[in-house]
């Protein structure tokens, strides 16, 4: 469904007077199956959007070659829109417009006739649960029901392959795990390839058959998510302590059942721990029987930051 | 396809400027307000002007007027769109850029040709008097141009992305034209300096124009040039707009 060799984006900056080259992309090959659901995971700026803007024929790479939907992207741009959907990161219908209509105009945008426009824009609002939203400004929706119609108008015209940039970023998590299941259905219910970005670890493993990490510009990993988080063994919890002389045995205390060394940073303690949540209550009784004063507790499931840290040595920031 | 594609983008602007109900009495407004408070005073000064009748002056400046101010701030909403990642969703589509540039000037040019019927109507209630052939190529011409500045308009708000750097150079531009265009005053009572620099904006050899048609003065060289000059005009504004939407950046 994609197949693209040594795709690449340099981008031209002036800077005063001098002139700068960044390389966005720096040659990637993606291979997707007919059916798959992908997902592309990175922190921002390591190339992702760049690299789907080029797979949508709304960037022309600077080098490489790609076919996607069938169609050859440098000389067949056109039937290669014809046959993708595209939701953008930045959302797709006009906040005052209404939001039926907006779906309706996109699918006729396709060549499609009114009648059927309309008839696919209803069916799906019926799939996407936003029905009694028809006649609703797009500025009223909430901002899952904001997100399902971008993926109405990205599905309008019956695409073989929907792409979908960092879809539920910005949405609660309720919101989001709704939206998940829609993304699944894509496949289940209308058989459609599926390539997404994202920078949540949680939801490529929710969705995705397979993940690709990028860095840099350049493809680091591809996986199975529970190949990837195996690479990263456990939850992170972290505890911290009321005062210094509780720190050791709260350490001890730790390193019993953690999957990795505990690190010590002032008053707070942390280290993985295999299933953190069920493990609280447990750790919690044997912190009161050390004696030891915990201020405040938690626990996180392995993010994108910890598989990166596993796989390129270093950290990244989240939500930059 | 390409005129399917127009229309389809059209009908869309169209309907979502008429859910904005506000915006339009303040387009209709404005003309009205410079015709009633504005024209009275030219009334007395029309002999000295050069014109028997002042409103074929005045109402020639305002359609002007008209089409540039009402035009050249269509960027605004386009910025709009474009944060809302309307442009983008439409330029995966198989539809023609052209297309979707075209469909959105089309409906301000719609909106000018509303705006200029009343304000010439309202103009006859007030007393313009002149050749009717005349007003119809005049306006025709000022829809022309228009279109042009809409695309420039575009252009500029899709190149800027900005609300404040569009506001910025769109006053910058605007307020010289105004001066220097002879739209409220005819650039004919001003010392010749003035007139030699006026001689270099085509704004003004195009409401000069306008006013000998209105006045039913056909073969003169003014309405050659206002001719020449919204030819040239709109063939840039279109070829800059439709540049701008074809840029694969956009």
């Amino acid at each position: 469904m994609i197949h693209a060799t040594g795709l690449a984006r340099e981008f031209h900056t002036k800077r005063g007077k001098e002139r700068a080259v960044v390389t966005a992309v720096a040659g990637v090959d993606i291979d997707v199956a007919e059916g798959e659901i992908v997902g592309f995971l990175g922190p921002n700026g390591a190339g992702k959007t760049t690299t789907l803007r080029m797979l949508t024929t709304l960037l022309q790479p600077t080098s490489g070659s790609a076919t996607v939907a069938g169609f050859d992207l440098a000389t067949e741009p056109v039937k290669v829109r014809q046959n993708i959907g595209y939701v953008s990161q930045s959302g797709s219908t006009s906040s005052a417009a209404l939001a039926g209509l907006e779906v309706v105009d996109h699918g006729m945008l396709y060549g499609i006739g009114k009648a059927q426009a309309t008839a696919r824009a209803k069916e799906l609002f019926g799939q996407l649960d936003l029905d009694g939203l028809w006649d609703r400004p797009a500025k009223t929706l909430s901002g899952g029901q904001r997100r399902r119609l971008d993926i109405a108008m990205g599905l309008v015209h019956d695409p073989k392959l929907v792409f979908l940039d960092e879809p539920t970023t910005g949405l609660d998590p309720q919101a989001r795990a709704n939206l998940w299941t829609h993304i699944s259905d894509l496949r289940e219910k209308l058989g459609s390839t599926v390539f997404l970005t994202t920078h949540y670890l949680d939801e490529a493993d929710a969705l995705c058959d397979r993940v690709m990490v990028i860095d840099h510009g350049s493809i680091v990993a591809s996986d199975t998510p529970d190949a990837l988080k195996r690479q990263v063994s456990g939850d992170l919890v972290a505890l911290s302590v009321g005062n210094e002389a509780d720190v050791a045995a709260a350490a001890d205390t730790l390193a019993a059942i953690a999957t990795s060394e505990v690190t010590i940073d002032g008053l707070l303690i942390s280290a993985r721990v295999l299933d953190g949540g069920r493990s609280m209550p447990d750790l919690l009784r044997a912190l009161d029987r050390a004696k030891v004063e915990v201020t405040s507790i938690e626990s996180r499931r392995p993010t994108l930051d910890d598989v990166f840290l596993t796989l390129t040595g270093r950290s990244l920031r989240e939500g930059e | 396809m390409f005129f399917r594609d127009t229309f389809i983008v059209f009908r869309r602007q169209l309907r979502i400027a008429l859910r904005e109900p506000a915006w339009i009495a303040i387009g209709l407004l404005q003309p009205v307000l410079y015709l009633a408070l504005f024209g009275p005073l030219l009334e007395p000064l029309a002999s000295q002007l050069g014109a028997t009748n002042a409103y074929t002056l005045f109402v020639p400046g305002l359609i002007v007027q008209l089409a540039i101010f009402g035009a050249l701030f269509v960027g605004f909403g386009l910025i709009g769109e474009w944060r809302d990642g309307v442009i983008e969703a439409e330029r995966v589509t198989p539809a023609s850029r052209t297309a979707l540039l075209l469909g959105r000037v089309l409906k301000d040019v719609l909106q000018i040709f509303v705006q200029g019927a009343i304000l010439i109507g309202l103009g006859f209630a007030f007393g313009l008097r002149g050749s009717i052939g005349g007003m119809l190529i005049g306006f025709a011409l000022a829809l022309i141009l228009s279109t042009a500045v809409a695309s420039a308009g575009y252009a500029l708000g899709l190149t800027l992305k900005s609300e404040d750097s569009l506001a910025a150079v769109a006053n910058g531009v605007t307020l010289p034209v105004l001066l220097l265009s002879g739209i409220l005053l005819p650039m004919t009572i001003a010392p010749q300096w003035l007139q030699t620099l006026s001689d270099f904006v085509p704004i003004k050899h195009i409401v000069q124009g306008i006013r000998d048609l209105f006045r039913g003065d056909f073969m003169t060289a003014g309405v050659a040039w206002a001719i020449v000059w919204t030819v040239i005009l709109v063939i840039a504004g279109l070829w800059i707009g439709t540049r701008t939407f074809r840029r694969q950046n956009a």
